[in-house]
């Protein structure tokens, strides 16, 4: 320590003067926002979560989803490369016949537990028919039971991609079981 | 049989002003303390606790903290001393809270023929006294590091009565100089003086405290601070280390120790007042309304005079408040040495150096 700070007093004040600037510049912008009803005046950084969402990136990996053809069924030809790439088994799909000729398979089933999956994204980069992508920008999917965490086909079929704001446009698919805080 | 009545009412009157303001104070800090370390911070703060969808900027959570400590479980550990466990918290408080008594908050009141001093006791060793009380407090906190038969606690109780007797004996000392320089230990008297203009060229500034005696304006916020046992000084409670003398204490218990901290940082804001920042003084104003150094007057009514004396008491407690809450919200904790080497060698040594220059001082004033 130097000989000036080793008596607290002149470092304690510039140390107040530091966050006592930040009071009155932020108090400023709290009066702007709430009694001159300023739109651009924000007084902290953080954000308001449930209410207000901070942009996401579009790289964000979040909730899956099943691209779907233009009839609406999956885009999906269940050629298992997802299942094979997946580091934490978490996708199980059965395949089944298609009745179009043209296309050999599609799932029965397409399941992903999204309780063992780490979002590596893998399966996105496998899918040779870009079938499957984890673009909904949805973060928020929890369940009181494990069973909860199982999504399966018609649940992901039905989502949407993000907006361009990061922001999800389809709403939070809810599992079945999860009920409203008991 | 009229006349003791009304004593009686004034004096319950006065009791419940200071009662009130101190409670009220203490209560609202929880809710300062959330908002204006957020606003320090950049963030928003507390802001969810809401009365029909009415937030009021998170002025109800002061409410919903006290709700969920009254209806939280009352943990008594098994091998506690269940007596001095239950006392504790009421020492700790009750300490807290009647030591602003002395402290006045405007200048004598005059209703018809009688005279009201406004504070809740007229006592001609006020100063003492607060001092005392606040002293006292840490009896509180022993007994509850004590009694709540944990090694953690017992060590935050000893680590609190060493902070607070090396922050009493410098609070006591740094009072001293100003004592001397007014004349009294009288908090009342001590004012008055503070009415007084400066000497010579200066005779435009009141003689304040915080002018006639910087140093000790200085010694006893620090010291003050200290007692307070909040940031920089929470060594008792150490919160990332050891939790501290009230680490057994649940619910409405563990809030009284919480509350004490607070009515402490009112006492300290009020003392701060009452002996550096001229207490309930206005400055220019007399007892018959303003009368400025370049000649100006403006005679006012007593009442009149009387409420702009309380309101500025009360606006420098808030100000004195606000800067402790600054002062908790910016500075790291010192570490136990530190804090002991702090009181003993660096406050004790210059508030006795801070009488001594007072009195050669005050000797060589007089002299002549």
């Amino acid at each position: 320590m130097r000989f000036r700070q080793r008596f607290y007093l002149g470092e304690v004040l510039i140390g107040l003067g530091i966050t006592a600037a930040h009071f009155f510049a932020n108090l400023g912008r709290h009066t702007a926002r709430h009694v001159f009803r300023s739109k651009r005046a924000r007084g902290a950084v953080t954000f308001q979560y449930p209410e207000e969402r901070r942009p996401y990136s579009p790289r964000l990996r979040s909730l899956h989803r099943l691209v779907r053809r233009e009839d609406g069924s999956p885009r999906c030809v269940a050629c298992m490369m997802c299942e094979t790439v997946c580091p934490a088994h978490c996708i199980y799909i059965v395949a089944a016949e298609h009745p179009n000729p043209e296309i050999e398979k599609y799932p029965e089933r397409f399941d992903i537990d999204l309780g063992k999956c780490v979002f590596c994204g893998y399966c996105v980069e496998a899918c040779p028919e870009d079938a499957i992508r984890m673009d909904t920008g949805i973060l928020e999917f929890s369940s009181y039971s494990r069973r909860g965490m199982i999504y399966a086909k018609e649940t992901l079929l039905a989502l949407e991609p993000a907006g361009p704001d990061g922001n999800p446009r389809s709403p939070i698919p809810i599992p079945a079981d999860r009920v409203p805080s008991p | 049989m009229s006349a003791t009545l009304t004593d009686l009412g004034i004096a319950f009157g006065r009791v419940a002003f200071v009662m009130l303001f101190v409670l009220n104070m203490g209560g609202l800090l929880t809710w300062v303390e959330r908002k204006q370390s957020a606003v320090m911070q950049d963030r928003i703060g507390a802001n969810r606790a809401s009365i029909f969808g009415l937030r009021l900027f998170g002025l109800f959570h002061p409410l919903a903290d006290a709700i969920k400590m009254l209806t939280k479980e009352d943990f008594l550990p098994a091998r506690a001393d269940r007596s001095l466990f239950t006392l504790a918290p009421l020492v700790s408080l009750v300490c807290a809270l009647v030591a602003f008594a002395a402290i006045p908050f405007g200048d004598v009141l005059r209703v018809g023929a009688r005279e009201v001093p406004l504070q809740a006791v007229t006592l001609n060793a006020g100063i003492l006294y607060v001092f005392a009380m606040l002293s006292l407090g840490v009896y509180g906190v022993m007994m509850a590091g004590w009694a709540s038969a944990n090694n953690y606690a017992l060590l935050g109780g000893q680590r609190a009565a060493a902070l607070m007797i090396s922050a009493e004996v410098a609070i006591g000392a740094s009072i001293m100089g100003v004592a001397m320089v007014y004349g009294s230990l009288d908090m009342m008297e001590i004012i008055r003086g503070q009415g007084r203009p400066l000497f010579g060229w200066l005779a435009w500034i009141p003689a304040w405290g915080i002018v006639t005696q910087p140093l000790a304006f200085i010694l006893f916020l620090t010291a003050g601070i200290a007692a307070t046992k909040r940031i920089p000084f929470d060594l008792p409670e150490g919160e990332s280390e050891i939790i501290g003398y009230f680490v057994e204490y649940s619910g409405m218990k563990f809030g009284m120790f919480m509350m004490a901290d607070f009515v402490e940082t009112v006492v300290i804001a009020g003392m701060t007042t009452a002996l550096f920042l001229g207490g309930w003084q206005v400055p220019y104003l007399a007892a018959d309304g303003f009368s400025f150094p370049w000649g100006a007057t403006a005679p006012l009514a007593h009442l009149t005079v009387v409420t702009l004396q309380v309101l500025a008491f009360c606006l420098k407690v808030s100000l004195m408040c606000w800067f402790l809450m600054l002062v908790r919200w910016t500075l790291p904790r010192f570490r136990y040495d530190q804090a002991m080497r702090l009181g003993w060698l660096g406050l004790f040594p210059l508030s006795i150096l801070n009488v001594a220059v007072t009195g050669l001082v005050l000797l060589a004033w007089r002299a002549p």
